[in-house]
């Protein structure tokens, strides 16, 4: 059910940021989530795109480092609480997220929440969710977006 | 009346009592070499020099050179020239990989040593009442242990600090009433800056000199020194491979350090022809010792550039004076005091899987060196995951660490981002300005 989130290693000086975008942008690559994990010397682009391997092997011909990774995102009422139901959820499993971010899309209700989850803890993670109704979003979600 | 000299006779003595001196002192030590050690036979012979072609210190260019790859290749005590029941002290060379290179004193040599290390504490003005606070580290490396012989026998009293716990080295200088310091010139700073932490006056503290040395240094870094710590600097200079600290030391005029020449004959060297060159032209710095037992190295080239001069200087001296080092021959920066060769990083880095392309950035923040090792993120090793790619920064920091016992600042930078060379690779990038 996961979907497939692109990361891209980005160099902490001016600049590189928009050049990353605008190989994107020069592939009609469209961008449906995004954040940034930051330290003192470098950064990580995470993307959901409409394309992954489109976009994926545009950066990889500009020499950019980039990898794909499952991920899980799920559907959340986008009401006060969403998030902390389905993060207690994990929490009370001892299930460890090493990064989360949100994003909503304008035609449905629903807020999107990606959860970064170790591998051997996604299966776990994705039986939980189905036993108590919560929503993973998949690719063909995505491109509905 | 306070001493000038601590030995007048030799400091003072004319060129042609020290070529005399020079020249009976080097016809025996490379009699007594070619005797005791292997290497030296083999070189020689190999170059068709026997001991009695060199009857005078004009012949020494006859004799063949060596190199620091030398005394490594005979790791650990291949190139004593006595036997080790004689030799009653060992140190080594820092910071280098795997085989350093150990070099053995005999009682003699320990107290030469010593004396040539009076003799720079004496052109700064010390004598029998001062107190000599040593923070340079005591151990295998030979910083500490010249100058404590030294103030010892100029009948000073040595106060053996060593290196760290500044603030330590503060509540010393003030309750053990240090007058002459002695350490790197960067410690120094370091030193100065948690003086003006602790809130103390500095014109109040009884300390009046420095001797700094092991590392290059500006005229800047000097007055800058001078002004925090309200004492005058001094420069001393020195390579384990050829005794350690005092081989040669600037007196209160400044004007380049006094080769301490009865023990060691120093040449200055066209470094692609090994000519010898003029008084006041650069060129490498060669050394022999000749008056050492068990580790006289004979033009033992230091890689190091300079150049002298035999003017005679303001203070008397008539030893011959050596230039700051004005830089090096090969690539290798001497970092905290600490020899590093950009080698040694790229090693570290195959080792861990990286490729070989990497750049040194080395820069002195507030008198402190610092080293930042560039090195490009490769997709094996990228993650999502922020904590997986710092855990390589980390990793390569530990294993620079464990190496050459520095800390480096590890950077990861996008592939493709460090200049390729065709031809010779430039690898470092030094923003320290250390030669003026």
């Amino acid at each position: 059910m996961a979907i497939q989130q692109l990361s891209i290693f980005v160099e902490n000086k001016s600049g590189a940021l928009a050049d990353i975008t605008g190989i994107l942008a020069d592939n009609s690559i469209d961008l449906r989530a995004l954040s940034i994990a930051e330290t003192q010397d470098f950064g990580i682009l995470r993307l959901i795109v409409n394309d992954t391997n489109k976009a994926a092997k545009a950066l990889r011909d500009k020499n950019c480092v980039v990898n794909i990774t499952e991920i899980c995102a799920v559907a959340v009422p986008d009401a006060p609480g969403g998030l902390a139901s389905v993060l207690r959820i994990l929490a009370d499993a001892d299930i460890v997220v090493e990064y989360t971010y949100a994003f909503i899309s304008n035609s449905k209700k629903d807020a999107y929440v990606v959860l970064r989850i170790n591998d051997h803890d996604l299966v776990t993670a994705e039986k939980l969710f189905a036993e108590k109704g919560i929503r993973e979003i998949n690719e063909q979600d995505i491109q509905s977006l | 009346m306070k001493k000038q000299y601590w030995q007048e006779e030799i400091e003072t003595a004319s060129r042609e009592e020290l070529s005399k001196i020079q020249s009976e002192r080097l016809v025996a030590t490379v009699k007594r070499v070619y005797e005791k050690v292997p290497m030296y036979r083999e070189r020689m012979d190999a170059a068709g020099v026997k001991p009695e072609d060199i009857q005078s210190i004009a012949d020494i260019t006859k004799l063949p050179f060596t190199t620091k790859q030398d005394l490594r290749d005979t790791y650990p005590y291949g190139m004593f020239a006595v036997p080790m029941d004689q030799v009653v002290e060992l140190h080594a060379s820092s910071g280098t990989t795997g085989k350093q290179v150990v070099v053995g004193y005999t009682e003699k040599d320990v107290h030469s040593w010593g004396e040539i290390c009076a003799r720079a504490l004496v052109a700064a003005g010390a004598d029998e009442t001062d107190f000599v606070h040593v923070s340079y580290g005591y151990g295998l490396f030979t910083g500490g242990f010249g100058l404590h012989y030294g103030a010892q026998q100029i009948g000073a009293t040595a106060i053996p600090v060593s290196s760290g716990q500044t603030k330590r080295q503060v509540t010393i200088l003030e309750d053990f009433g240090s007058t002459v310091l002695c350490c790197t010139p960067s410690y120094a700073m370091t030193i100065a800056e948690s003086v003006e932490a602790a809130g103390i006056d500095a014109s109040k503290l009884p300390l009046r000199a420095g001797i700094f040395g092991a590392e290059p240094w500006t005229e800047e870094m000097r007055k800058h020194i001078e002004d925090k710590l309200k004492i005058k600097a001094y420069d001393i200079y020195g390579l384990t491979e050829v005794m350690g600290p005092g081989v040669s030391f600037t007196c209160e005029h400044q004007c380049g350090m006094h080769v301490n020449e009865d023990h060691f004959i120093i040449e200055v060297l066209n470094p692609d022809t090994f000519e010898p060159v003029e008084d006041g032209m650069i060129g490498e710095i060669v050394f022999t010792c000749i008056n050492k037992e068990a580790f006289p190295v004979i033009r033992y080239r230091t890689k190091d550039l300079g150049y002298v001069t035999h003017e005679k200087c303001k203070c008397g001296r008539t030893f011959v004076r050596m230039s700051k080092i004005l830089g090096r021959t090969d690539d290798m920066l001497i970092i905290r005091g600490v020899n590093v060769f950009p080698s040694q990083i790229e090693t570290v880095l195959l080792e861990q899987g990286y490729a070989p392309n990497y750049m040194l950035i080395v820069d002195r923040v507030n008198n402190s060196d610092t080293l930042e090792v560039q090195v490009e993120v490769s997709p094996e090793m990228f993650s999502d995951v922020t904590s997986v790619l710092t855990s390589h920064e980390k990793k390569l920091q530990t294993a620079i660490r464990e190496l050459l016992g520095i800390h480096a600042n590890v950077k990861l930078v996008a592939p493709n981002t460090i200049p390729r060379f065709e031809g010779k690779a430039k690898r470092v990038i030094d923003n320290r300005q250390l030669h003026d």
